[in-house]
């Protein structure tokens, strides 16, 4: 009985972890919500979380069905275990809220970002901006005799490591979506 | 079968289909569309309150009494503004509310036109759910599902926005059926959780039910399945401010109300227990004080069927998210086929341990002298008035906690009160709602003169309606509450705790057109009471009261259950700088 998957109408409760550990220990939990697509229903869930002190450390949203009229949202967030269960209950009673998930602890996740970063500068720095653009599997989007644009997309690590790297060869822009994440398998 | 209509009269139908027999309002430009329509009807009494936030409280008043869900009326702009103290209220002490408010046209949406507010903007985080309604054909199903989400699960007030062109228009309703949402919130409890519990009650040696306005909110039978299990059982029962009645004061199982301001013996037995049944109470801090103190040594389970509210602020062993009534009858039938089982030679000896603590009487008090002592004046309220078909509201302060400790109720829903907001200017409208609803019954207001104040313009109400509401005021000419924690906490500095130029109350009644009565004398306090209760209408009644009385028990902040002030202790010093941060 660990992950909290709110299946609106169930009348079983086994998923709801309400028997969480109580430790001090800051996790990070990345959460999917399937939300209603209607007017404000953003910024219920953005309102939740500044009107009770959670953490937001990444947040994505788009629809997902068209005609079920779902979008996903999802966030990436931290807090000790109780805090989390909290903000998994707290959302599960967001009236438009259909579905909360806790890719965390419900099985194996795969995450990704997509960043695009401007890069300026010339001779070495920028053959070797190049260079490492194409061991992270950066694409180039655009250039020009100063600038290169990368698109890069990975898990969020990756990205920061890519950043670290592009940082003293002259990156001056970043852009980055925010995690999307999916459960593997079944 | 579909039925073409203006957006306004669809309000008016949706209201009908729901059964709604009384709606609290105020007009204005915005909404006048839909109070052409409620001219011309005849099926639902509107009820024209003389400020919007005593048309929510009064809505709310009429909501805890009836089991109903209150039905709230008032254009844009102010008139929404005004009412989310009431919103907020309504939320934190999980009230079902309908509110219904206009809004500028569609078209001007954005344009700071004339009375315009982001209402749904404002109200988001004081509803429940709130909806703006762009489209007159979606207006009947969304008023329906409006009145599903209020009342299904935990209920809150839902906010329904409403653009005056849309109320214009012609457009299709969408008749009341049977909610096809996605919002269905389970009231069965996990069965294996609730057989966990029936072996902790078998097992228990000092076992408490500690009840709240969640036991109120699930209906009368769940009051009544209560009584079965705790006169079952005979295990001690204690409540929250919010579920007074759920159990009847009179039954010797009572233990009176916990908390703060509660009884010795509740919070002896709460800090002592070695099983705690929580049945639809949220460990509000009123209740728990300091949280690593709280009942240190007990196993705690709980019934709710908000499942945020569990683990929220105590961690218990036993989680079952469920409603009330359901996970009660289950309960009940678990432990009858298991042969009503308790252990009751332990039982025996925790309730020897328990009358010691009631032996303490820590409700005493000596009424001496020519000055009524506030104890003293609810305790004659409550002998005279027992009798009767009564209906007790309260607005916010000392005199809230003495009601609470000195008067008794039989049954639920008889005892208005705002617990969580603690909304001064709550008692006298939700005094009014409840005469609306129970128009033969008692209805008093136990009030403080700073607080009945705060919405005394709804005297224009009660008398225009001749609604009989009894204003029992007890008038210390203090901010009481606040008085005594300066009291306590800030060396007696009574920073703006006097209530200073008050009005003549009996003259202000007589304004009105109502009866005010005056009385300061001990000897002549019960025939004062008898002369409210013979008048048939409003009566403003001017109790005056000892000025500096505390009130006792109170587990100061910063300090464990059994670590509470009773009368006449020294109240220097006792909470330290730590507690005082509290509130
Ligand atoms: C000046 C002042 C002093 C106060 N002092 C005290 C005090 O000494 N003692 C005290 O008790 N209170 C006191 N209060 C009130 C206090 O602030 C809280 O409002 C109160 O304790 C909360 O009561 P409750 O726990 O019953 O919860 P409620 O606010 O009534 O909440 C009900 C709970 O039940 C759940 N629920 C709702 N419907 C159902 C259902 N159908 N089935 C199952 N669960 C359901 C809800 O999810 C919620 O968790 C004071 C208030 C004021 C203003
Ligand atoms: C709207 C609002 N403002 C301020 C407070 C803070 N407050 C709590 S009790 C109290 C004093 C109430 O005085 P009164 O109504 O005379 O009652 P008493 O305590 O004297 O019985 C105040 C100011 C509040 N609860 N509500």
């Amino acid at each position: 009985m660990s992950a909290l998957k709110i299946k609106k109408g169930s009348n079983s409760h086994s998923a709801y972890n309400l028997r969480p550990n109580f430790s001090d220990v800051i996790e990070r939990h990345t959460l999917a919500v399937l939300v209603e697509n209607e007017p404000g229903v953003l910024a219920r869930v953005i309102g939740l979380f500044s009107g009770r002190g959670y953490n937001i450390d990444s947040l994505t949203v788009a629809e997902v069905d068209h005609t079920g009229h779902l979008s996903r949202i999802t966030i990436v967030t931290s807090g000790t275990p109780q805090v989390i269960e909290q903000i998994k209950a707290q959302l599960g009673r967001i009236v438009p809220v259909h579905e909360v998930h806790d890719l965390t602890v419900e099985g194996p996740s795969v995450e990704r970002e997509l960043a695009m970063f401007k890069v300026n500068g010339t001779g070495d720095k920028r053959v070797e901006a190049l260079r490492l653009a194409d061991i992270f599997r950066a694409n180039v989007v655009d250039s020009t005799l100063e600038t290169f644009v990368f698109e890069i997309t990975g898990a969020p690590d990756k990205i920061d490591a890519f950043a670290d790297l592009m940082r003293p060869l002259g990156l001056t822009d970043v852009a980055r979506t925010g995690v999307a994440a999916l459960s593997r398998g079944n | 079968m579909t039925r073409k209509m203006t957006g306004a009269k669809m309000i008016v139908q949706a209201l009908i289909d729901q059964g709604v027999d009384t709606v609290f309002g105020y007009p204005g430009g915005a909404v006048l569309p839909i109070y052409d329509e409620v001219f011309q009807q005849n099926s639902i009494k509107h009820v024209l309150v003389r400020h919007e936030q005593g048309a929510v409280h009064a809505a709310e008043g009429y909501a805890r009494s009836t089991g109903k869900p209150g039905v709230v009326l008032v254009t844009s702009g102010p008139g929404a503004t005004n009412a989310v103290t009431g919103l907020t209220d309504a939320l934190l002490d999980s009230i079902p509310l309908v509110v219904l408010t206009g809004q500028v046209p569609t078209f001007m949406i954005g344009s700071d036109a004339f009375q315009e507010a982001d209402t749904v903007g404002i109200t988001r985080p004081c509803t429940k759910h709130n909806w703006l309604v762009k489209d007159t054909d979606k207006l009947g199903g969304v008023l329906h599902e409006a009145f599903h989400v209020a009342t299904s699960g935990r209920p809150g007030p839902v906010l329904v926005d409403i653009p005056k062109d849309v109320q214009f228009a012609t457009g299709t309703y969408t008749p009341k059926k049977p909610s096809t949402s996605h919002y269905q919130p389970p009231v069965k409890g996990d069965m294996e959780e609730i057989t966990e519990l029936v072996s902790a009650i078998e097992n228990a040696k000092r076992p408490v039910f500690y009840t709240g306005g969640g036991v109120i909110n699930s209906g009368p039978a769940a009051s009544q399945l209560l009584r079965e299990l705790v006169d079952g059982t005979g295990f001690p029962i204690t409540s929250t401010l919010m579920g007074l009645g759920a159990y009847p004061a009179s039954g010797d199982k009572w233990l009176g109300m916990l908390g703060m301001h509660g009884l010795y013996e509740a919070n002896m037995a709460m800090h002592d227990c070695d099983l705690m049944i929580n049945i639809g109470a949220r460990f509000d801090d009123r209740i728990t004080g300091v949280v690593d103190m709280f009942s240190p040594k007990s196993k705690k389970a709980h019934i709710d069927i908000d499942p945020s509210s569990i683990n929220k602020i105590i961690r218990v062993d036993i989680p079952i998210v469920g409603d009330v009534g359901h996970v009660l009858e289950d309960l009940l039938k678990v432990w009858k086929s298991r042969g009503r089982k308790t252990n009751s030679e332990a039982v025996g000896k925790w309730w020897k341990q328990i009358e010691q603590w009631r032996a303490v009487d820590c409700l005493k008090f000596e009424q001496s002298g020519k000055i009524i002592k506030p104890q003293y004046a609810l305790s004659r309220l409550e002998a005279l008035t027992k009798k009767y078909n009564r209906y007790i509201t309260t607005e916010v302060g000392q005199h809230q906690m003495w009601a609470a400790q000195y008067l008794g109720f039989e049954d639920p829903n008889r005892w208005m009160t705002s617990g969580g907001l603690g909304t001064m200017g709550y008692g006298f409208p939700a005094s009014i709602g409840v005469q609306m609803a129970h128009p033969d019954a008692l209805v008093i207001n136990v009030a403080g003169e700073a607080s009945w104040l705060m919405n005394m313009q709804e005297m224009g109400t009660a008398m225009q309606y001749g609604l009989p509401v009894k204003q029992f005021i007890l008038n210390n000419e203090r901010l009481g509450m606040v008085r005594q924690w300066q009291e306590l906490l800030h060396g007696e500095r009574y920073s703006q705790s006097w209530s200073e130029s008050l009005p003549d109350f009996v003259k202000l009644a007589e304004a009105f057109g109502a009866k005010g009565i005056i009385c300061s004398d001990p000897d002549d306090l019960d025939d004062a009471i008898m002369e409210m209760l013979e008048y048939d209408g409003p009566v403003i009644f001017d109790c005056l009261v000892e000025k500096h009385e505390n009130c006792f028990p109170m587990i100061p902040s910063g300090k464990a259950h059994n670590d509470m002030m009773l009368a006449g202790v020294d109240t220097q010093g006792v909470i330290d700088a730590k507690g005082s941060v509290l509130v």
